[in-house]
């Protein structure tokens, strides 16, 4: 964990650990492993939003709990730029980790796998496979998806390759 | 069109005989050689060779098996032709994949299933195998375009689809269940499974179904850079399966993070064991499986292994007393001055969990393994208050509302 930031230290040990290691194939302890992931969001995102630091919605969206879509935002410059995150919970899982993906910004970035996966080689995975089956989707969002956007979203504003959804009429304006 | 260039020889032919001057003669010569040019380039155009019933011998040009075949005449293989008997799946049509399928197409393979979810790109150029005219078909379907143009005999399966979801992943097993090709085959479906794929959470799941169903499987890849690859045979439960160690990298000598140049983010494993050609070093080594291995149907087929350990062991000391009554019993040397003694090597046949975690000189981890030491332990509170699937789903909703 060295290189990380303080903050996101205290949060990630704020964000209760799981215990089961199951996956979408294994019946009742998946159940279980669900009800440890949905623990752990709720506790992530009231934590994020008692630190006003509100940045993601997901939700399961099929009853099995293995989809899972919603959005998620950074801002930047003060402007506020949001994106479609979606997500499959693979056969393997927790051995592997969810892809995340963030399909909108599919082709406009070089750390991006086919299909809008976002990299999470180096940044991510080592410490998903030391920490299995500890870590779930909280903290994947905690520590893959939230410095991706930090490192990337400043980029693909500035060289032009995003832009803000208010910018069409402000910059008529200006 | 092949019909008119006929006619145009037969022109040309009764033209050269009416001539009375000879002079003319080279040049109409020269004119029919090119009609005859033209006549073979439009026979060798789309046209499809028709399937081969039995594989011949016979060397001739129009045969093409006649190389193939020419293998049991010299003795390197017995029966050849057994080879339309088997079934090949092939996860990942790309720079490994597509050159396995065109390969063991040409050979003449009985059946290959081509498992993949993208599509061709102008990207994909620089390898062999798909052309530009491809370009935004699926990878499965251009290469049974290519392939079943090159040899019809093949039957080819195309399956577009992620293994690594839970759909694809159902899709992925049953296929290769299925045993309509050969009903009387032992086992799976399939005799061999290629992981030709460029990441770690597809080979897991090649790893998974194949610990699941018994099915041996050859893993292998190639790294971002180009210069170095690996390739990795598995048993399940005689030899290590995917999830029994950490994948390894040919240690650089450098933190990997300060040669990854910023911005270049390739969907190839960087560098998994195998051979890097910078170095001109190809380690290899025996991995035998782990009995700590994290994939519970791995732990099952190490337990059949070892339990089929007397059986196999009879086996094999029948086939080496049948080998032994064939060769006359006589002493290779009268001396033995130095007192050399060949020693049974059986005792070191049992399993031993510290030899999987040495490893060869170059060699170390890609990922490290997990701690079972709960080092991150700050938030043990015992969440047990509310254990409502339900109810949970609902208290998330509402956050996000």
């Amino acid at each position: 964990m060295e290189g990380w930031d303080p903050n996101t230290k205290s949060t990630l040990t704020q964000i209760p650990l799981l215990t089961t290691k199951a996956g979408p194939r294994d019946g009742a302890a998946w159940t279980q492993r669900l009800k440890e992931e949905y623990k752990s969001l709720i506790a992530y995102t009231q934590m994020n939003k008692s630190n006003d630091n509100d940045w993601f919605r997901i939700s399961a969206s099929n009853p099995e709990g293995t989809r899972w879509t919603g959005k998620c935002w950074y801002v930047h410059n003060l402007l506020k730029y949001e994106f479609d995150l979606q997500f499959d919970i693979p056969v393997t899982y927790p051995s592997t980790a969810p892809e995340l993906e963030l399909p909108q910004l599919d082709g406009k970035t070089q750390k991006m796998y086919r299909g809008g996966k976002i990299c999470l080689t180096v940044h991510f995975k080592p410490l998903w496979a030391k920490n299995c089956p500890r870590f779930g989707i909280a903290h994947a969002l905690c520590l893959g998806l939230a410095p991706w956007l930090a490192a990337e979203v400043p980029i693909l504003v500035d060289s032009g390759m995003i832009k803000h959804k208010d910018d069409a009429t402000t910059s008529t304006e200006t | 069109m092949e019909v008119e260039l006929k006619e145009m020889l037969h022109d040309l032919e009764s033209l050269k005989e009416s001539l009375p001057d000879p002079s003319h003669r080279a040049s109409i010569d020269k004119l029919r050689l090119r009609v005859e040019q033209l006549t073979s380039l439009e026979k060798s155009g789309p046209a499809r060779r028709l399937k081969v019933k039995d594989m011949s011998a016979e060397v001739v040009d129009s045969n093409p098996y006649s190389r193939l075949m020419a293998l049991q005449r010299m003795g390197i293989v017995e029966n050849y032709e057994r080879i339309r008997e088997f079934s090949v799946a092939i996860v990942g049509i790309g720079g490994v994949g597509s050159v396995a399928a065109e390969m063991l197409t040409r050979c003449g393979i009985g059946r290959l299933l081509l498992y993949d979810y993208d599509k061709v790109e102008l990207a994909n150029m620089n390898r062999l195998f798909f052309r530009p005219e491809q370009v935004n078909m699926t990878k499965t379907d251009a290469a049974v375009q290519t392939l079943s143009d090159i040899n019809p005999d093949v039957v080819l399966e195309s399956y577009t689809m992620n293994i690594t979801t839970v759909q694809g992943f159902e899709t992925f097993v049953s296929s290769l269940k299925n045993k309509s090709f050969r009903p009387n085959k032992e086992g799976s479906g399939v005799d061999l499974v290629l992981s030709c794929v460029d990441n770690y959470e597809a080979r897991m799941a090649v790893n998974q179904a194949c610990n699941e169903m018994n099915q041996t499987w050859m893993e292998s890849g190639v790294s971002e850079d180009a210069v170095s690859g690996h390739i990795q045979l598995l048993i399940p439960g005689e030899t290590a399966c995917f999830a029994c160690a950490p994948p390894l990298v040919v240690a650089s000598g450098i933190d990997e993070r300060t040669l990854k140049r910023e911005g270049v983010c390739a969907a190839s494993l960087p560098t998994t064991m195998g051979y890097n050609s910078l170095k001109d070093y190809f380690p290899t080594m025996e991995m035998k499986p782990n009995p700590q291995c994290s994939n519970v149907a791995c732990l099952e087929r190490q337990q059949e292994y070892i339990v089929a350990k007397p059986a196999r062991d009879a086996a094999l000391k029948a086939k080496m007393e049948a080998e032994v009554l064939l060769v006359p019993e006589f002493a290779l040397h009268a001396d033995n001055e130095w007192s050399i003694s060949v020693v049974d090597d059986s005792g070191l046949d049992s399993m031993d969990a510290t030899s999987s975690d040495t490893l060869p000189e170059g060699l170390v981890r890609e990922l490290p393994s997990a701690d079972k030491s709960q080092e991150l332990q700050t938030s043990e509170a015992p969440l047990t208050s509310n254990d409502d699937l339900e109810d949970l789903r609902r208290q998330l909703e509402a956050l996000n509302s």
